[in-house]
């Protein structure tokens, strides 16, 4: 009898494939994972609130003292700077854990195990997460900081001291706060590919990006002007700034997040080569 | 068809996996025995890709595992069951697996619905057992219709239905042709599945044969005693001298005082001591008698005046067999001393 009888196949037949896996799928694969777990929505609606938050507190506290400011405090209040200071103050905090939390995660989880077995071609895997973080957190640090400046501005007119979009600066000053934010995570990703651990990854970029600064304070005011242009989070003061002369010390607005963009890129080929050579 | 040459991983000082070269072969299920800690989840990951060998190589198909065009389509691996987002739903972990492999959507569902999980397929993974995350994760080495499958303790956290199930869906997926590689430190487990065994400790080969070949070779056997009096049968055949060397102790005792005889048992001790008889008591209050025939403790208990209820063969279990094997590259051992007292018998324990 069980010579005669065919048993039912386990599995379906599947459509026969051509080619090799390669980027696309695992790009949508990527996408899935970041859309499929609550963490990334909580995370980012905590950045949407805090720089939409912050700036409105900065810019609704500024109009509602602004008849007792001084003329002085008045000419130089930079209402575009005030409006978007909650994102690129606070929120390159939420974002450097969203951008930390991409790759460590999947190590504190050991997800990392089942997604190379599923793509054993490590470099893909590596674009394809870095891609799908930048992809998520520009258009998120985008919106963020148009709803900032736009809520700013408004809260800012009884002042009749607001920006618009076609002034000087003024674009480069939203448009760079979400790139810099944005680059903040990218930065963070890096570090986490390289430290695969979340909380050290955490620690460690803010560290760079807040400790830091502070501590280059300290120093002499000759040594610190030297110093300042080569720190990573200089670039979100210059981008930001669109009152008065920008500050002398620093090299021009773009220049600056070009010192912050090297940075990253060398960590995140750095972290590539380690995703690519070290065990998982 | 599995390949693996000369395999060497090395982690600081320790050498998990020592020049181990295999094949496992399509249409049978290939079981990957060892102790804990002899290397098996390694050999696997090496495979895989996931760690780099020190040395040697590991061919699926011929090729290096990462240079499979699609990997799941020809490779279904599950290396560790809880190594998933515990925050991702059952069906869009299976999803976002599928898509790395341009695998269409319709499958998750198909194999989710053949492990069993459909009900649970948009519960978040974190609150599942291990059982049911077992079955995700065999679910996932399925998405790809794979003709080789690598399972690493797969009825780990299992229940007795879920691993009558593993067993026979492993025996279904071999039976069409597909190459199985299991890896288990349980000799049961294995026992009624694999067709075919690659055992090693510390890393090294030990044994790679056909089931029959082992059981062949695991000849070994004792005798089951059952009788009112165990403690005199006990007694009776620790001091029996066992047929193998009773020419020698006998010499021994002729040719000096009578001393010279307990020396020379002691010595037989502990040069070779499986050549000494010994008696184990069972939980069910039976003895087993090692190193002695039936015939033997038969005549024994006669002498002793024991009266016997059942004097029976038993051939060695497999699993003895197999702890024969690995006994010398256990990794992680409790204390000898412990192990060696017979386990109190009280009503209703265990």
């Amino acid at each position: 009898m069980a010579t005669t009888t065919q048993a039912q196949p386990i599995l379906s037949a599947l459509p026969p494939a051509s080619g090799r896996a390669g980027f696309g799928g695992t790009l949508a694969s990527e996408f899935t994972k970041i859309r499929s777990v609550r963490s990334t929505y909580w995370t980012l609606l905590v950045l949407l609130v805090v720089s939409v938050g912050i700036g409105a507190a900065i810019t609704g506290g500024t109009a509602a003292s602004w008849s007792h400011m001084a003329p002085s405090d008045r000419a130089s209040f930079d209402p575009t700077q005030a409006s978007v200071a909650g994102l690129f103050y606070l929120g390159q905090l939420v974002i450097v854990v969203f951008g930390a939390m991409t790759l460590t995660a999947e190590y504190s989880t050991g997800m990392i195990r089942t997604s190379l077995t599923a793509m054993p071609r490590r470099t893909v895997v590596y674009a394809a997460k870095a891609t799908i973080f930048a992809i998520v957190a520009l258009v998120v640090t985008f919106v963020a900081a148009f709803i900032s400046f736009f809520l700013g501005q408004l809260l800012l007119s009884s002042t009749h001291d607001t920006a618009t979009l076609s002034q000087p600066n003024v674009l480069r000053a939203v448009v760079g706060s979400a790139l810099y934010v944005t680059l903040c995570g990218l930065f963070a990703f890096a570090v986490g590919a390289i430290l695969r651990h979340t909380a050290g990854t955490i620690t460690a970029v803010i560290g760079v990006l807040f400790v830091v600064p502070i501590l280059a304070h300290l120093l002499p005011q000759s040594w610190y002007q030297d110093v300042d242009r080569w720190l990573p989070d200089a670039a979100g003061r210059a981008l930001s700034v669109t009152v008065g002369p920008p500050p002398g010390h620093l090299f021009s607005a773009w220049n600056q997040f070009a010192v912050f963009a090297v940075y990253t890129a060398v960590l995140l080929v750095v972290g590539a080569v380690l995703f690519l050579k070290r065990d998982a | 068809m599995i390949e693996v040459r000369g395999l060497v991983k090395q982690y600081g000082a320790k050498i998990a996996v020592n020049d181990l070269s295999f094949d496992v072969e399509p249409g049978h299920v290939t079981g990957f025995l060892g102790p804990n800690g002899a290397g098996k989840t390694t050999t696997m990951r090496l495979i895989l890709g996931l760690d780099y060998p020190d040395a040697g190589t590991s061919l699926i198909h011929g090729k290096r595992y990462a240079g499979l065009a699609y990997p799941m389509r020809e490779v279904g691996a599950l290396i560790d069951a809880k190594a998933v987002h515990g925050g991702r739903s059952a069906y869009n972990h299976l999803l976002c697996l599928a898509q790395t492999n341009n695998l269409p959507k319709r499958r998750v569902g198909e194999v989710l619905e053949l492990v069993g999980l459909t009900e649970v397929a948009r519960k978040r993974t974190r609150g599942f057992s291990l059982g049911m995350s077992q079955r995700l994760g065999i679910a996932g080495t399925l998405l790809g219709d794979p003709a080789v499958l690598m399972f690493d303790e797969p009825v780990n956290g299992l229940d007795p239905e879920g691993i009558l199930w593993i067993r026979n869906l492993m025996k279904a997926l071999a039976a069409e042709g597909r190459t199985v590689f299991v890896s288990s430190h349980l000799m049961s487990e294995m026992e009624n599945t694999a067709d075919h065994l690659i055992v090693i400790g510390r890393g090294s080969l030990l044994a790679d044969c056909t089931m029959e070949e082992f059981i062949a070779r695991s000849s070994g056997q004792t005798v089951r005693v059952r009788t009112p009096q165990p403690d005199l049968l006990a007694k009776a055949v620790s001091e029996a001298i066992p047929e193998a060397t009773r020419a020698g102790v006998a010499t021994a005792t002729t040719a000096g005082a009578t001393t010279a005889g307990a020396t020379t048992a002691g010595v037989t001790t502990a040069g070779a001591a499986t050549a000494r008889p010994t008696a184990t008591t069972e939980a069910d209050g039976s003895l087993t008698v090692h190193g002695l025939t039936a015939a033997q403790v038969g005549d024994l208990a006669f002498d002793h005046g024991v009266r016997l209820h059942e004097l029976t063969v038993v051939r060695a279990s497999l699993e003895a067999a197999f702890m024969e094997l690995t006994a010398d590259s256990v990794e992680y051992r409790a204390g000898e001393g412990p192990a060696e007292q017979p386990a109190p018998v009280s009503e209703g324990a265990i």
